[in-house]
């Protein structure tokens, strides 16, 4: 035991694991917006400033609106975040907040500088010169990518905790430059993870006009605003599934029972196989393809490479393998996908220098967006139910970091019940945002004495 | 200096946040109470109104100052933090859904149009206004009346913050929220030369503001007989002279109003809610919660060192980039009209069809050897090659698809 509030019992801490990924679940998409839309929004006054189109002056305060909504709702989903650290895990945030809490104060002042900056892009159109509010949506870009850096600073330690000792149930000797930083995490976490932003951005910006076009609102803007993220999106989507290949092994080498919960891999074996489908059962994959031998390539290299089981550690102290393995699956068939229909359009584009003109295409790009989220979540599933039983890696279970408050059931359903309403209200305000008339923006008037009329 | 202790820096700081957030989101939610006060007709619209486009540049900006409280707490006093959060579950759950109710408004606000949809949007913001500044208050309240025990969930989850001292806390906090923000709107409406605006807040701060004044006395006596211990250390030095001081910037206040001084009256009325927040610290300490102080409660000196650097480094970043901002509101650059012309362009197209082709092999031959290297390297060095080549393919590739955006 080595919780520094002494030892707890939770009757709901499936409930509370719950509420946490339901938290995260509404958070990371708009966390994928934080990263990326900013940067596309630039691109389009950047594109402006470069020719002059007003088109493109039109397609940046647009977008701009979409960004500071779902900035705001980001803003509120981050603080429930915060509060539930310490809400439903304070053991966890008790005994070792001082190891990694850095990385959430130096996480903090990125969101501080994007706050700000988002303030003053938003109100500064029009307001400030050209060239002055493109430089102050500069460090919006940047301060989503070293917020990143911080944030998952703290998930990488989580999963491969370093930089402190334990002396008699004691934290002692923390070092939180090498909690953070000096773990071997940290690197494709982020590079994952930042990726899967634009990923995400891009493929539901795109998959929103993809829709118009399939209606047959398809005019020049409509083609600009489809070609700006999709293009960052097809260009992410291949070196993802390279970066997931680097993930996946970092995995095998740091979490070999996470890897062999995402493989199903019941028994230590040499020339293991990769199996695709299936479903995990009394210590085997039950249906599926098999590819012989293919797991041990995969993950080492080496096809004669001894893959540890699931066996090698107690039942205990293993995760829910097919929760996890599903999710594994479902991120990389998606990621394949998604890798495919990039492939198709950038060879469209490079060869044939013009759009996708099949009706096909553009269903499949309809599809991708949404797919993309799933991805997403699917990729955190795997990472964080990969974890459990443990909230520290082989240090602290999830079940000795939990409250002992009671109410659980309650606090979950109470939440659950104000995210429907968010994220009913965020589909409100995307169909209001992309329903307003081109013509109000294509004056440069003030908007805040129109809301009043 | 003041013979502070390194233990006790980060919690200087995480009280200037609190102090910030009192004041800024203060205002904010004292905004949102005024828009459910707005009364009908033309009029209210216009409160209304007035009340959100003064509080929207900055709205963001401001709330993130709570979040800066929670880290520097939970990375200087892990054990505090623990115990308020788990204690106080109840009451900072309010306060979360509070917080909810106020951005989903805000950002609702920017896609609605029609009188009906305004108004409901913020009867929204004020339910979340009055909710979030009451809880957070009550939680206050609780540690302050030591109601707050060390350990996991240790106190009462509904008495810790449901109390005499958390309800009086909790009513003074909407009380001068509404009244920060009536000084606040009454100055911005002078900046935007709206008189009668400017008449209805000062009314509003009038009235709020002798409210708080007679909630503080009467504050003062429920905390008397309901905490002792934190009454007796509040009214003896040196809080006693922090409590004063807020009580005379109180008074200074409504006497600005009161002769029209909105700009003087901004800043009294922040230092009223400052010097409170001043006085609950100073009779506090060194206690943070029962049988635990601020220096048992400290991260590791080395910790502690990390932290202050990381704060004065970030506040090097941060307060000229929110001076920026607010000079910009306060200047009424955000709500004048826009007086910038467009600048003309001469710039040609881009690249030509060679450069193009250049640039689409360059990124294809970049993510063939990146992924080799990240595939087959193992090792540091391999993987941050590896890196560097996909990045260089997705800029490549963006600058040999860009000049096309455009074409059919």
């Amino acid at each position: 035991m080595i919780a520094a509030l002494g030892p707890v019992e939770q009757a709901y801490l499936l409930e509370a694991r719950q509420m946490q990924a339901l938290s995260f679940a509404v958070h990371i998409p708009l966390v994928c917006f934080g990263i990326a839309f900013p940067a596309m929004v630039l691109r389009a006054e950047w594109l402006w400033m470069r020719t002059g189109d007003e088109i493109y002056r039109v397609l940046a305060m647009r977008w701009t609106k979409v960004m500071v909504a779902l900035f705001a709702c980001g803003v509120v989903t981050g603080t429930i975040l915060s509060f539930e650290m310490g809400l439903l895990w304070p053991n966890f945030m008790g005994t070792f907040g001082a190891v990694f809490g850095l990385g959430f104060a130096l996480e903090g002042f990125s969101f501080f500088v994007e706050a700000i900056f988002i303030g003053i892009y938003v109100y500064g159109w029009n307001r400030l010169s050209p060239r002055a509010h493109f430089a102050c949506g500069i460090p919006i870009v940047l301060a989503g990518l070293t917020g990143s850096l911080f944030v998952l600073a703290v998930n990488a330690w989580m999963n491969d905790p370093g930089g402190f000792k334990m002396r008699d149930g004691v934290v002692t000797d923390v070092d939180p430059i090498e909690a953070l930083f000096g773990n071997s995490h940290l690197a494709y976490e982020l590079v994952h993870m930042y990726l899967a932003g634009f990923i995400v951005t891009g493929f539901l910006v795109a998959a929103a006009y993809a829709v118009g076009r399939l209606r047959g609102r398809w005019g020049r803007y409509e083609r600009i605003a489809l070609t700006i993220p999709l293009t960052v999106a097809a260009l992410a989507a291949p070196a993802q599934v390279v970066v997931g290949d680097w993930a996946a092994r970092e995995v095998a080498k740091s979490q070999p029972t996470k890897l062999a919960a995402l493989e199903g891999v019941g028994r230590t074996e040499r020339g293991a196989a990769l199996h695709l489908g299936g479903w995990y059962q009394d210590g085997e994959v039950k249906g599926g393809i098999a590819i012989p031998k293919g797991l041990s390539l995969l993950a080492f290299h080496d096809p004669e490479a001894e893959v540890e089981g699931l066996d090698a550690v107690p039942a205990a102290d293993r995760p829910p393998v097919n929760v996890v393995r599903v999710a594994f699956q479902l991120m990389v068939s998606i990621g394949t996908f998604l890798a495919a229909l990039s492939a198709w359009y950038l060879f469209i584009r490079v060869r044939k220098k013009r759009m996708p003109s099949g009706k096909w295409f553009y269903r499949l790009l309809v599809l991708a967006g949404p797919a993309s989220v799933v991805a997403l979540i699917s990729g955190w599933v795997t990472t964080e139910v990969g974890r459990q039983p443990w909230v520290v890696y082989k240090v602290m279970r999830t079940n000795e970091a939990v409250t002992a408050a009671d109410g659980i059931p309650l606090g979950y359903a109470t939440l659950a019940t104000f995210y429907a309403g968010l994220i009913v209200a965020i589909a409100w305000i995307l169909r209001r945002l992309a329903k307003a008339p081109m013509a109000a923006d294509a004056e440069p008037e003030p908007e805040h004495r129109t809301a009043a009329v | 200096m003041l013979g502070l202790e390194l233990y006790e820096l980060p919690l200087l700081f995480a009280l200037q946040g609190v102090v910030l957030y009192a004041v800024l989101a203060g205002a904010d939610f004292g905004a949102g109470i005024w828009q459910l006060l707005s009364g009908r007709g033309e009029r209210g619209t216009r409160i209304r109104e007035h009340a959100h486009h003064a509080m929207a540049p900055v709205w963001e900006a401001n709330h993130v100052w709570l979040i800066f409280v929670l880290v520097v707490v939970w990375t200087g006093y892990p054990i505090a933090f623990a115990s308020i959060a788990s204690t106080l579950a109840v009451a900072l759950t309010a306060a979360g859904l509070g917080i909810i109710l106020r951005g989903v408004a805000y950002a609702l606000r920017s896609a609605s149009s029609g009188a009906a949809e305004v108004r409901a949007i913020d009867t929204l913001t004020a339910v979340g206004s009055l909710l979030a500044p009451f809880a957070l208050a009550a939680a206050a309240g609780a540690i302050a009346s030591q109601r707050v025990p060390v350990g996991n969930a240790t106190g009462d989850l509904y008495s810790s913050w449901l109390n005499p001292t958390s309800l009086m806390a909790g009513v003074l906090a909407l009380l001068s929220s509404a009244h920060l923000a009536a000084v606040y709107l009454a100055a911005d409406a002078r900046r935007e030369g709206d008189e009668e605006l400017v008449e209805a807040f000062r009314a509003r701060a009038l009235v709020t503001g002798a409210l708080a004044g007679v909630a503080a006395v009467a504050g003062a006596i429920v905390v008397r007989s309901d905490a002792r211990w934190i009454f007796d250390r509040l009214v003896d030095t040196p809080a006693v002279l922090s409590v004063g001081l807020s009580l005379l910037a109180g008074a200074a206040t409504l006497a600005l109003v009161a002769r029209r001084r909105l700009g003087a009256a901004r800043i009294s009325a922040a230092l009223a809610v400052a010097a409170v927040v001043g006085g609950w610290a100073l009779a506090q300490n060194p206690v943070l919660l029962p049988g635990l102080t601020v220096r048992e409660a400290a991260a590791p000196d080395n910790v502690m060192v990390l932290l202050v650097i990381s704060i004065v480094a970030g506040g090097l970043v941060l307060f000229p980039s929110l001076a920026l901002l607010f000079r910009l509101v306060l200047r009424g650059s955000f709500s004048a009209e826009p007086a910038i012309a467009r600048e003309p362009s001469l710039a040609g197209p881009s690249s030509g069809l060679t450069a193009t082709l250049t640039a689409t092999r360059l990124a294809g031959a970049c993510f063939a050897v990146g992924a080799a290297f990240l595939v087959i390297g193992e090792g540091a060095w391999p993987h941050a090659i590896g890196v560097a080549l996909l990045t260089a393919f997705i800029v490549l590739g963006l600058s040999a698809l860009a000049g096309e955006d455009a074409r059919e």
